[in-house]
């Protein structure tokens, strides 16, 4: 059944990149236990409007997990305290009357503060480009039933295909690697027949990519989780193992 | 200034256009392709599709769109699936079959050749899909599952567990970003399109607001494609992305390009209710639920008993009572409409009384609870998170919400607008879908015209201009569309009002919703004709936008996107009014069969409303475009 709580916020203010950020004390009262946390935030900045104050910057789109584009630190936990949850589905009724709760955005050298809580994420982007696709281009494609894939093989490649780039391994890692994202993307191609042509090249560029914008990774484990969509360290071990090899095999395809 | 519209059709039988039409457009050959510059709007599937298929071809591409990742775009969040005609299942599907159902359910509203090509190249997707490594659901034997969706009677929609959407987006990202890597797409993140720049009557490019340092920039091309989604974001609460919005498109409507069939939208049937007032959007659960979970309501009226007290014979499983052949899987317009039916009643459940349940117990009896968590876990899971109620012991709730937007930009069979060298693709257009769109139709139609459709026609177009440099963004026509950018941002700036632009966003869907929403009347429409414009004049007045336009302000970049929505919403009720019929999900209550159900008026609409901008304050232009039907015979729908 859903009541209303009253909440003292510490968010993390900054007015541009290169700006000085500091934390500002809002009092959140009145918040349905029904509320999402970011419809939370819509009405504490509905109510700075109302007052002349600039509104809290935080990004957001689809509000069903499935985009990415939402990520805070609340409470110093990525996504808050909810289990498999991203920010825009975690609810109030996880938090309780009188509850003091710490916003801040994703901390890592690599995902740069835009404002407030808002930071730039293009680092990811550029993972993705340097190998996370087959190449194929369109219309050279064989009839899709050609190649059978096991059942558990695809089911295995679908549970690494359902990252959805938000970031939060990043800002929950100690050494902000971005390694559960990288080896997500890694093994999803890996797994699958049609990944093979390309598997050592990818992983040998995607995972030296990683290293040349996020820290590298230590097996801390944090990623996992804060993982919003339950990816598992698994995906970690298979990417070193098969890091390894592609350093081997490609060393011997260059003679 | 226009007379009636010419789609360019090609002529021949239903099966050859294509092919034919293929063999007779002009090509650009290898070489020149690189000559060429095309800024694609947009990088959903229809935008990263295209740009990623027109870059592998050698032009060169640029790709704006104001997200800060090309994967976020809303098309990630579609949750069923893709229909193709692969007949992989043995049951009768055919391309022909395909079209047939889409131009059905589309309640005969649509181009039979644009649907008719949709449907032959559905097949092409699924292998280009699969191969770029797309985990769509398989059989233990390793070959492809399909399962069946609203509106069809055989199984051709390919999944990825209840991920569809975000797969394919997924999918055609990895080709964008390996075109990015080749270097042959420019990609500019956080860049809203807020002007089409026009030369000669031709579109030449764009002008875009950086949104973290409010940078204002010139793009020139000699084409440009917009694939930037739909309008549902008009009714405030939709099961759209919050930043979903009409933008773009209206801004090359109000230079010119025609708006086709604006009342055309459709509510989904299966969303989950709205708690309260806070709410900032809605949830849809997939349609595919419906293939497992029975519709039902009590037969009482404001029944207060718990779900499980209420015995069978008090219910009243409404959609197989009245439709004994398609029972829960009518297509989504009769599906939301007959559960409006039964709220309106007061036989509508949950707290607010605003829902109807959706029922899993007879198939976890059926099939047992693994089977369902298998085919359904990640929607369960999700319905828990958002109304804290476990699926697996009570019944969902659901409710109709506006999801998608048949109508869109005008375009031709080509996919180009009346303005020459401005493509519209997906959901921006307006083409395939007709008045209502089936299931898993959404997706396909994003992929074909990106992957299979525009890389052809595009070169069709710009074979006339080989050699000819693409305008400078030197030129005044870029400086003024510059200028007219820079003056609308300190004009929201300096309005200094008193109520913020959400709150006059909520209170335009509240208007939409109850005016041009499921059911729709004359007397509602002249009300939403005349009260749209007057809170529109109030926001101009007294909306307050806060900060400054040379950093990230999402206060400023919502101011635009709010007001041309107002302008959207205006017209979308002129259309409803004009169009004196009930087709797909336009229900006008003045036309309805005796047992209420849509009565369409073929004699005097079978034709697109395309409208024509006429400046501010004066209504838009009403064009038709004919349409003709050769293979198919219009019928009453019949889902009995």
């Amino acid at each position: 059944m859903s009541s209303e709580i009253n909440l003292t916020l510490q968010v993390w203010r900054q007015p541009g990149p290169q700006a000085e950020g500091r934390f500002v004390t809002y009092e959140a009262k009145g918040i349905s236990t029904d509320a999402s946390f970011l419809e939370m935030l819509d009405i504490v900045n509905e109510r700075l409007i109302e007052n002349g104050e600039e509104p809290i910057v935080f990004e957001s789109d689809c509000r069903e997990g499935i985009c990415g584009t939402c990520g805070l630190m609340i409470n110093g936990q990525a996504h808050g305290p909810q289990k498999s949850t991203a920010t825009c589905q975690l609810h109030m009724r996880s938090f309780s009357d009188g509850d003091h709760i710490v916003i801040e955005p994703w901390r890592a050298t690599s995902f740069p503060v835009l404002r407030d809580l808002a930071v730039d994420r293009r680092a990811m982007d550029a993972i993705i480009a340097s190998g996370g696709y087959i190449s194929v281009n369109t219309g050279a494609a064989p009839d899709a039933n050609l190649t059978p894939v096991p059942k558990e093989t695809a089911d295995t490649a679908f549970d690494a295909a359902a990252c959805i780039g938000c970031g939060a391994c990043v800002a929950a890692c100690p050494n902000s690697a971005a390694q559960l994202f990288t080896a997500a993307k890694v093994q999803h191609l890996n797994l699958l027949p049609q990944g093979q042509a390309q598997r050592w090249a990818r992983t040998e560029a995607m995972v030296e990519t990683m290293e040349e914008f996020f820290g590298s990774c230590t097996n801390h484990g944090e990623c996992e989780e804060a993982c919003p969509k339950d990816i598992p360290i698994d995906f970690i071990a298979w990417t070193n193992r098969d890091y390894i090899k592609a350093k081997v095999k490609n060393r011997k395809l260059a003679g | 200034m226009l007379g009636s519209l010419d789609a360019r059709i090609p002529v021949g039988s239903l099966e050859g256009k294509w092919t034919d039409h293929k063999f007779s457009m002009r090509l650009v050959n290898p070489n020149n392709k690189r000559r060429f510059d095309v800024i694609v709007v947009g990088s959903g599937l229809a935008g990263a599709s295209a740009a990623a298929s027109l870059g592998e071809l050698g032009y060169r591409v640029k790709v704006l769109t104001y997200h800060d990742s090309p994967r976020r775009a809303h098309s990630i969040a579609a949750q069923g699936g893709i229909n193709a005609a692969k007949n992989y299942q043995n049951d009768g599907d055919s391309v022909y079959r395909l079209f047939y159902d889409t131009i059905k359910g589309g309640d005969y509203r649509a181009r039979e050749a644009n649907v008719y090509r949709l449907a032959e190249v559905s097949v092409d997707i699924i292998d280009q899909a699969t191969a770029q490594g797309v985990p769509f659901a398989r059989e233990y034997g390793g070959l492809l599952d399909n399962r069946s969706f609203g509106g069809a009677q055989v199984s051709r929609t390919f999944y990825a567990r209840g991920q569809t959407g975000q797969q394919l987006l997924l999918g055609a990202y990895s080709a964008l970003m390996r075109q990015v890597a080749a270097g042959t797409v420019e990609l500019h993140t956080r860049s809203e399109m807020l002007e089409l720049v026009m030369h000669d009557g031709r579109a030449v490019g764009v002008v875009t607001r950086d949104l973290i340092t409010g940078e204002i920039v010139s793009h020139s091309a000699h084409a440009v494609v917009l694939a930037t989604g739909g309008y549902g974001n008009v009714y405030f609460l939709s099961t759209n992305a919050k930043m979903c919005n009409v933008t773009a498109a209206w801004r090359a409507h109000r230079k010119g390009a025609l708006f086709a069939n604006p009342c055309y939208t459709q509510i989904h049937p299966t969303c989950i209710p709205a708690s309260d007032d806070f709410q900032s959007k809605l949830t849809l659960m997939s349609e595919s639920l419906r293939n497992d979970g029975r519709i039902w309501v009590p037969q009482a009226h404001e029944d207060g008993r718990d779900p499980h007290e209420i015995p069978d014979s008090d219910r009243d499983y409404f959609l197989e009572r009245k439709y004994p052949a398609f029972g829960n899987l009518v297509p989504r317009d009769v599906a939301s409409r007959n559960a409006k039916t039964v709220v309106d009643e007061g036989r509508g459940v949950g707290p607010l009384r605003n829902g109807v349940y959706l029922d899993f117990s007879g198939a976890m009896a059926r099939d047992g609870e693994a089977v369902i968590r298998a085919k359904y876990g990640n929607l369960f899971d999700m319905y828990e998170r958002i109304t804290g109620e476990d699926p697996y012991r009570v019944p969902m709730r659901i409710y109709p919400a506006t999801h998608y937007t048949m109508g869109g930009l005008w375009v031709d069979y080509e996919l180009m607008s009346n303005v020459p060298g401005l493509f519209v693709l997906g959901e921006a257009n307006f083409s395939d879908h007709g008045a209502n769109r089936l299931g898993a139709s959404a997706l396909m139609q994003g992929l074909a015209d990106g992957y299979f459709v525009l890389p052809y026609t595009i070169g069709n177009y710009l074979s006339d201009f080989l050699g000819d440099p693409a305008l400078g963004t030197s030129e005044p026509v870029f400086a003024d569309a510059e200028q007219a950018v820079a003056d609308e941002m300190n004009r929201w700036l300096s309005i200094g009002g008193t109520r913020s632009v959400d709150h006059y966003h909520r209170e335009l869907g509240k208007l939409v919703w109850d005016y041009i929403g499921m059911a729709r009347n004359k007397t509602g429409l002249e009300k939403a004709i005349s009260e749209i414009p007057a809170l529109r004049d109030e926001y101009h007045r007294n909306v307050r936008v806060l900060g400054s336009a040379d950093t990230l302000n999402q206060s400023l970049e919502k101011a635009g996107r709010v007001a041309d929505l107002f302008e959207l919403g205006e017209l979308m009720a002129r259309d409803a009014l004009a169009r004196e019929e009930s087709c797909g999900g336009h229900f006008r209550e003045e036309h309805q069969t005796e047992e209420g159900e849509a009565m369409r008026d073929d004699e005097n609409f079978t034709h697109v409303a395309a409208w024509e901008w006429n400046g501010e304050g004066t209504p838009q232009t009403r064009h038709r475009e004919e349409l003709e039907f050769e293979n198919v015979e219009l019928t009453q729908r019949s889902y009995k």
